[in-house]
């Protein structure tokens, strides 16, 4: 297994050692030495599809669902991955001593609040991936930790058995009623925060729910933290196609990159407005957008 | 330029590397992308694609950015530019399809800070510029050449498959004249020696033609070649899959076509019909094979693009693959392979 530790990240021939279904996904455990000792909750790692010579060169980049520095095997890394195009459908199908190679840890995580404030964790699918993690860290800290969990059907639901040793309640909803409330995590997302007094919510999932559940955050004098999905070709900064409009703190609109400068942001700091249609323009207003209109 | 010059002086002083002793002989990496006057000695061929890199901190994490022969930068215009919506990519067989929209700081924020960083690593740096007119190329040419780390910069790669303003933006490349126009600007705002290398596009009738109007206008070398354009339709919302409807397509996919142009101009060159000029190659290198065979039909120096999204440290990598491959092949020296293929 070779490697090249490069101080913050590191690239990895990543040995899967376990394998299972999980409702509509994949939950996948590699042996990826390095990654588990440097990763924290909300980062992500990419991985490559296909081996050296494989027709599909980018990579594809998951949130890790958890990590375990010193394992039977050394370090592993855990990620749940939905089977939705040839990329993703290549490493689903990678049995137990396959490899691929895993660069990771990517991204910024979740900051977590100083005082043990309570919080209410917020997943769409499977995206509630890297909120056990999470919630573990947080409730480390004192923080009492609430999680919603949302999807259209009881199978595409992710981790409910997790959450209810995670968090100290939980919240399921199904736009079917297969399981829990039945309706979107926006309807009881309110009620939650309110009734728990919770300060910070974090979220991850489509983007659509990261809009509403920024909405109800503020309408509830809360901090939204979301982890986006957005679609990348590299995951380490260099290609910029994962671009999407973010107020800094000095109020402007910039295109930024989610691999890098992401994926969580603060709710409140995407322009939601922007978004359209499975579409993103870039903002009038946003940093370079008037050299665009140049030419 | 004053550390380029530390190296042996002229391309003939770089004809006589000993083997170091180790297991086989050494490959000489050395290459020169001068302008024949004063040279511009590279120690090897390896560089990163425009575009494909940043500009230096991300891959910098991976990898020493001065191991690299030349690190190329993002295209920088005069503004700041917010590039397109997204989606800005698909992924194709072999290869993806790509528009961003030149996103950038604009040259003034770029030398301030990305051109310092790069300096500061010891890196020397290929600075690609692009412009929608002939007179913006010739202004961030200058802001360039007249800022305080002007030194790490090893050339000017020209960017011209960009919208010409003034020709209901048809792009530099595919018009030999206004290609030309960019390159006499350019070269006079910037210092005699400084290599300007036209990256050309590939979309065009014929490539000599767009080479030699480029090296008679003050080009001293060519990259080749540019994306080529391309177009996705994503068949679930039934439109174009990237936000600016057609794109870049890149990738080894591409590689044959680079190929192909390393090779039309370079036979042209032998044939007396274009000057001679370095070549930098580019499209599709994923391997060291993929170098050499860029190499072997006429380029000095090749530049590693998408491959790079694979492998942040694939750059690094097809250097040393490429030092095996001519080890392998008796080559004392990366210059000895330059044009191989083509007939004695």
């Amino acid at each position: 297994m070779s490697t090249e530790v490069v101080r913050d990240v590191v690239s990895v021939t990543g040995e899967l050692v376990a394998t299972r279904r999980a409702g509509a996904y994949h939950h996948l455990t590699f042996v990826a030495p390095g990654i588990a000792e440097l990763a924290r909750p909300g980062q992500f790692v990419a991985l490559s599809v296909g081996g050296p010579t494989s027709a599909h060169l980018l990579r594809r980049c998951f949130s890790i669902h958890q990590v375990t520095p010193s394992g039977t095997y050394g370090g592993t890394v855990d990620v749940v991955i939905s089977a939705v195009g040839p990329g993703t459908e290549w490493i689903t199908a990678l049995r137990p001593h396959d490899t691929t190679s895993i660069i990771g840890p990517l991204g910024r995580p979740f900051p977590l609040p100083v005082q043990p404030v309570p919080c209410v964790l917020v997943g769409g699918g499977y995206g509630s991936a890297p909120l056990f993690w999470l919630a573990e860290r947080l409730r480390e800290r004192g923080c009492r930790v609430e999680m919603v969990l949302g999807a259209a059907t009881e199978s595409r639901l992710f981790g409910v058995v997790d959450a209810r040793r995670s968090a100290d309640a939980v919240t399921v909803c199904t736009d079917d009623g297969s399981l829990g409330h039945q309706g979107w995590v926006s309807d009881v997302l309110g009620d939650v925060i309110t009734r728990s007094g919770s300060q910070v919510v974090y979220a991850c999932g489509p983007m659509g729910m990261l809009e509403s559940v920024t909405t109800i955050a503020q309408e509830r004098g809360a901090v939204a933290q979301v982890a986006v999905e957005e679609a990348m070709a590299c995951g380490v900064g260099v290609c910029m196609t994962c671009v999407m409009p973010v107020r800094g703190a000095d109020g402007a609109t910039r295109m930024v990159r989610s691999c890098v400068e992401g994926p969580v942001f603060r709710g409140d700091r995407v322009r939601w407005d922007a978004f359209s249609g499975g579409l993103c323009a870039v903002p009038e207003d946003a940093v370079g957008a008037a050299g665009m209109r140049a030419h | 330029m004053a550390h380029l010059t530390d190296s042996p002086a002229g391309s003939a002083g770089m004809d006589d590397q000993q083997s170091e002793g180790q297991v086989g002989r050494q490959v000489d990496l050395r290459v020169d992308i001068g302008n024949g006057r004063a040279p511009v000695v590279l120690p090897n061929p390896l560089m990163t694609a425009s575009g494909c890199a940043a500009n230096g901190p991300e891959l910098h994490r991976f990898f020493d950015v001065a191991e690299l022969g030349a690190f190329v930068t993002k295209s920088v215009m005069r503004e700041p530019r917010s590039g397109r919506g997204t989606p800005r990519m698909a992924e194709t067989p072999s290869g993806m399809l790509n528009s961003i929209g030149l996103q950038g700081p604009g040259i003034a924020a770029f030398v301030e800070k990305d051109l310092a960083w790069l300096a500061e690593r010891g890196a020397r740096v290929l600075v690609s510029i692009a412009g929608g007119s002939a007179t913006e190329f010739a202004e961030v040419a200058g802001t360039l050449a007249v800022s305080p780390h002007f030194s790490s910069v090893v050339g000017v790669e020209v960017n011209i498959s960009c919208p010409n303003v003034a020709n209901r933006g048809q792009v530099f490349a595919c018009d030999p004249g206004a290609s030309a126009r960019v390159m006499t600007l350019v070269r006079e705002a910037l210092p005699r020696d400084t290599p300007i290398i036209a990256k050309l596009s590939p979309d065009v009738t014929d490539i000599v033609h767009v080479a030699a109007a480029c090296l008679k206008a003050g080009a001293t070398g060519l990259t080749m070649i540019n994306t080529t354009l391309g177009m996705v339709i994503d068949l679930d919302r039934m439109r174009p899959q990237v936000a600016g409807v057609t794109g870049g397509l890149s990738g080894p996919a591409v590689r044959p076509i680079a190929v192909r142009a390393i090779w039309q101009v370079t036979s042209a060159m032998r044939d007396g019909r274009l000057p001679t000029a370095p070549i930098i190659g580019v499209g599709g290198v994923r391997s060291g094979r993929d170098a050499l065979e860029l190499i072997a039909a006429g380029a000095t120096a090749v530049q590693v693009g998408t491959a790079t999204f694979n492998d942040p440290l694939a750059a690094v990598r097809v250097r040393d693959e490429l030092a095996a491959e001519l080890g392998t092949r008796g080559y004392a020296s990366v210059r000895d392979a330059v044009g191989a293929a083509h007939p004695r």
